[in-house]
């Protein structure tokens, strides 16, 4: 059995449920967004219900930051638990007004609330309700019921936040206004965050870290850019394999509109609208626009051609391979990914642990997290 | 005239009381039931379900034998009425109010345990999510929820017991001010052909059936108007 270790969320949950056998066995940090990514019917929700002691799986383990909530002999009931849970469908009590919703699990006493918590009128204005306070929920929208779920369990005090796919049962628009909130959240809050999902791009747009889930088992877990970045998963050998950076704004140039933005290992030119230096911004590479060279290009239209080292090489399909590479000529930054024809990669004689330019032909810059609803 | 009026009015207080009672009893006895019926997933919780229900199909006069035989000096009843020094309870209020609780149970216990089943898991499992306690959540999730079905239930109870009449016979009789209610005296009233009275009496449940009935339709309208 694992012990009990601080700064980090362990779980062994283990059973068998329908049709297959759960072992999903990972250990995260316990702060930041947790992706919990794997196509329909893996087991992510399960996952999630037994974090939240809503499953019961006997013979698993589980400990929060510490806290051991399930053992061989300890199972905390779901109300003994600190946490806050987001499902799919909003679940609001139909019978209390909003307001009464979102103080539905407020505890009473007025301590101070530590960093991870927000007050009832943070929240209300984080989630943008404030119209919303005395309507009942039957008189609310989709996209308004989940927000409101969202504040009912952010304003619980959790120490864990678990969201089964929150976004999954609206429309793009709806997800579009939701998402923000969500950021928002990411931003203000240091409380952890378990994020189920069988959408990638929420995934990219949110997740700090990710464990990723098939059939009931965990193929991995780490940093989202790891996972992201490894040939060995399938991730990368998809052909929407991307990489997702948190990037800071450096500089911007009003004469052209173009961020300087600046990631671990090297330096991006992104045409986008203005943003103060300093904002913290996620930017996607996706691994079909990043092309190789092996020299700096002298004279082209590409913006973005960044020293890089090569660490790996594997096929995809007949003609092409998926190349990673390590950022700065020293190899000491941040995994991006290549997909090239093989014919290419023959032609100009690369192979693993060489340098080369990564010419990146498209970034796409996530919306400025502080983006307003009213688009 | 007035005679006429103690004599009629002493029957319908009898039977308000005794209504009342027992659906009191019923809610309180009843809802538990009822939750366990929605929640449990115990194998022979359908045979409970089956004997709460059995008084929906059994000849009044066969529960109302059986009630005799419990009530009665002989069984239980009688022993427990030794308590307190009386012989029976068979032929008392008290009586009344025992076989009543048992033949109205399952016109409460039905729609309480329906409107519990209809809420599902999903409310009680967010409510456990914020921290709530099994009980906080019974009463503040689970009972606001099946209001609807607590008002059925306790509107077919209530009309239910005002309206029995075989299981009264078979074990209150017709005691003036102790077992006659109403349905026993409008009989007693067509048996001496004093039809006037028995008219009163008829007509005058016939509107109170319509007027609660259609008082709890309008309650629950507007509840639901406050609600939305």
């Amino acid at each position: 059995m694992m012990s009990k270790q601080p700064g980090t969320i362990r779980a062994e949950f283990r059973g068998v449920l329908g049709q297959f056998a759960l072992k999903a066995c990972f250990s995260v940090a316990s702060r930041g967004i947790t992706g919990l990514f794997g196509p329909s019917g893996c087991g992510k929700s399960t996952v999630l219900r037994c974090f939240a002691g809503l499953q019961h799986l006997p013979d698993s383990f589980c400990a929060v930051d510490g806290d051991i909530w399930q053992n061989k002999t300890i199972f905390r009931k779901p109300y003994q638990r600190p946490i806050g849970y987001v499902f799919q469908e909003a679940s609001l009590f139909q019978h209390l007004s909003v307001r009464r919703n979102l103080l539905y699990g407020a505890p009473r006493d007025t301590a101070p609330h530590d960093a991870g918590s927000v007050s009832f009128d943070e929240a209300v204005d984080l989630l943008g309700l404030g119209a919303l306070l005395d309507r009942s929920p039957n008189h609310l929208s989709g996209g308004e019921r989940q927000r409101v779920a969202i504040g009912r369990a952010l304003l619980s005090r959790p120490k864990l936040l678990l969201m089964d796919e929150p976004l999954s049962a609206l429309d793009r628009p709806t997800k579009d206004e939701i998402l923000p909130f969500l950021e928002r959240l990411h931003q203000r809050l240091s409380l952890p965050v378990i994020y189920v999902s069988h959408d990638m791009a929420e995934i990219e747009r949110l997740a700090d870290h990710l464990v990723l889930m098939q059939a009931g088992m965990v193929l991995a877990a780490g940093p989202l850019g790891a996972l992201q970045s490894d040939p060995s998963l399938p991730l990368a050998a998809g052909r929407d394999a991307a990489v997702n950076f948190d990037a800071e704004v450096e500089a911007y140039d009003p004469a052209y509109g173009i961020l300087t933005m600046q990631i671990d290992g090297g330096r991006l030119l992104v045409p986008a609208p203005p943003a103060a230096v300093g904002e913290r911004r996620r930017l996607r590479i996706a691994a079909s626009d990043v092309s190789l060279s092996r020299e700096a290009p002298r004279a082209s239209t590409i913006l973005n051609a960044l020293p890089a080292r090569i660490v790996s090489k594997s096929p995809v399909g007949q003609s092409e391979v998926l190349v990673v590479l390590a950022l700065g000529s020293d190899g000491g930054g941040a995994r991006l990914l290549a997909r090239v024809t093989r014919r290419s990669w023959d032609f100009l004689q690369l192979g693993e642990e060489m340098n080369a330019f990564a010419q990146v032909k498209g970034v796409a810059l996530a919306p400025a997290r502080g983006v307003s609803i009213t688009t | 005239m007035s005679g006429l009026a103690a004599d009629i009015w002493q029957p319908v207080r009898l039977t308000v009381e005794l209504a009342a009672m027992t659906t009191i009893i019923l809610l309180i006895v009843g809802t538990p039931i009822a939750w366990w019926l929605a929640r449990s997933k115990a194998w022979w919780k359908e045979a409970v379900a089956t004997i709460v229900a059995v008084p929906l199909v059994l000849p009044p006069t066969v529960l109302g034998f059986y009630l005799l035989v419990v009530l009665g000096p002989d069984g239980p009843g009688g022993l427990l009425a030794g308590l307190w020094g009386a012989r029976t309870l068979a032929f008392t209020f008290g009586g009344l109010v025992v076989g009543s609780v048992v033949y109205s149970m399952p016109f409460v216990v039905q729609p309480i345990r329906n409107s519990f089943a209809a809420i599902g898991d999903r409310p009680l499992e967010v409510a456990a999510t914020l921290r709530a306690s099994p009980c906080r959540a019974f009463w503040t999730v689970a009972i606001p929820l099946a209001r609807p079905g607590f008002l059925a239930g306790a509107v077919l109870g209530f009309a239910h017991t005002v309206g029995e009449f075989g299981i009264v016979l078979m074990i209150g009789g017709s005691i003036p001010g102790k077992t006659k209610v109403l349905s026993v005296a409008i009989f007693d009233y067509v048996e001496t052909s004093q039809w006037r009275e028995a008219n009163i009496l008829a007509g005058g449940m016939a509107l109170f059936a319509f007027a609660v009935i259609l008082a709890m339709t309008l309650i629950e309208k507007r509840v639901a108007r406050i609600k939305a």
